[in-house]
C-alpha cells in the first residue's frame, strides 16, 4: 500500500495528483527553488550545462512512509535521481518510480537507486 | 461566488477545506499571508472533497476543456477534467510548451508576465473552466479568459478556485465572466491534519 506519491514540477502535477486521489495517497509537489512556502529541504542535479535544484517541504513526508514517484518523461534520469534523493532524505522508502514516456537508450533507469521504473510508453 | 453562498451553505466539507490549507506569514514577501494548498493535497478526503465540489457543479454543464494556470492549476484542473470528460490544457509561464503558441500578457505588481497556451489545444465553440488555486487580483484569470475566449474563440464558461481573496468578493464576474469559489483565506493558523507533524503546520513567522 503506497502512502504518499510525488510529483515533479510541472507536468509531474498533471498526472500525480489524479493517480494520488484515485489509490488514497496523499500528493507531494517536488518544485524547482523558491516556489514553496515554509521549510524545505533542497536537491542539486545536474543539467547539460549548469546545475539546478529541486525542493521538498520538511514534514510532507514521514519517516518509513512508501513513495511513489512520478513524472511525466524519463531521459537522463537526473530529475527523478534527484527527486529520489530528496524522498530518502527525509525517511521515505521507495516503491518505484512511474513515468508516461522513456527515453530508453539515455539510460536513466540505472539512475534509480535500483529501484523499479513503470512506464507507458518508450520512445526511440 | 462564493461555494457557500450558493447552493453549499453549512457544508461541512468546505471548513475542512479551509482548515486543511495552511496559512504562510511573510510569504513571498513581508506582509503577505501566503495561502499554502500544499498540506490540503496531504489530506487525501479534504483533496478529493475539492475536486468533488467542482466536478458536481460542472458535470452537466457540458464543459469540452479544463484549462489549469501553471503550476498549481495543474494539481487540480486534470482530476476534474477526468471525472467530466473534458480535455485538459496547460496556461504556461512563457517558453514552456513547445510548438505554435498564442501569449496573453498580465500585469504584476511590478512590470509584466506572460500566460501562453498552444494554438490547436481549444476549437472554437469549446466550452471552457479555467481552474487555479487561488483567485487575488484576478490578473492572471484575466488573462486566461481572454487567451480562450477572444483568442482562440472558446466560450468560457466559469473560473473554478479553491481560495478567493477578498478583493473578489461581491464582485461576481472576472471579464463578464463568473468566478466560482470553494474557501475565503485564513488569517493565521489554526490548520489541523491527523496525519502531519505539527511542526509542519505552524510555521515560524521569521517576522
Amino acid at each position: 500500500m503506497v502512502f504518499l506519491l510525488t510529483g515533479i514540477e510541472a507536468r509531474g502535477f498533471i498526472f500525480g495528483p489524479p493517480i494520488a486521489l484515485a489509490i488514497g495517497a496523499k500528493f507531494v509537489p517536488l518544485r524547482k527553488p523558491k516556489k514553496l512556502p515554509g521549510e524545505v529541504i533542497s536537491e542539486e542535479y545536474t543539467l547539460e550545462y549548469g546545475s539546478d535544484r529541486l525542493e521538498m517541504h520538511v514534514g510532507a513526508v514521514n519517516k518509513g512512509e512508501r513513495a511513489l514517484v512520478v513524472d511525466d518523461l524519463i531521459a537522463t534520469g537526473g530529475t527523478l535521481c534527484a527527486a529520489m534523493n530528496l524522498l530518502e532524505r527525509a525517511g521515505a522508502e521507495i516503491v518505484e518510480c512511474a513515468c508516461l514516456i522513456e527515453l530508453p537508450e539515455l539510460k536513466g533507469r540505472d539512475r534509480l537507486h535500483g529501484k523499479p521504473l513503470h512506464v507507458l510508453v518508450e520512445y526511440h | 461566488m462564493f461555494a457557500a453562498e450558493n447552493g453549499l451553505k453549512g457544508d461541512p466539507r468546505l471548513e475542512a477545506i479551509s482548515q486543511a490549507i495552511r496559512v504562510v506569514p511573510h510569504f513571498p514577501k513581508k506582509g503577505i499571508m501566503f495561502q499554502d494548498i500544499t498540506t490540503l493535497l496531504l489530506d487525501h478526503k479534504a483533496f478529493q472533497d475539492t475536486v468533488d465540489i467542482f466536478v458536481d457543479r460542472y458535470r452537466n454543464m457540458d464543459i469540452s476543456v479544463v484549462a489549469g494556470i501553471e503550476a498549481r492549476g495543474f494539481m487540480f484542473g486534470p482530476s476534474i477534467a477526468l471525472a467530466i470528460g473534458a480535455k485538459f490544457v496547460p496556461l504556461r509561464k512563457p517558453k514552456k510548451l513547445p510548438g505554435k503558441v498564442i501569449c496573453e500578457e498580465y500585469e504584476l505588481e511590478y512590470g509584466t508576465d506572460c500566460l501562453e497556451m498552444q494554438v490547436d489545444a481549444v476549437q472554437p465553440g469549446d466550452r471552457a473552466l479555467i481552474v487555479d488555486d487561488l483567485v487575488a487580483t484576478g490578473g492572471t484569470l484575466s488573462a486566461a479568459i481572454r487567451l480562450l475566449g477572444k483568442r482562440m474563440g472558446a466560450q468560457v464558461v466559469e473560473c473554478g478556485c479553491v481560495v478567493g481573496l477578498p478583493e473578489v468578493k461581491g464582485q461576481c464576474r472576472l471579464n463578464g465572466k463568473p468566478v466560482y469559489i470553494l474557501v475565503e483565506p485564513r488569517e493565521i493558523d489554526n490548520c489541523r491534519h491527523a496525519d502531519i507533524s505539527s511542526e509542519f503546520l505552524n510555521v515560524q513567522c521569521s517576522g
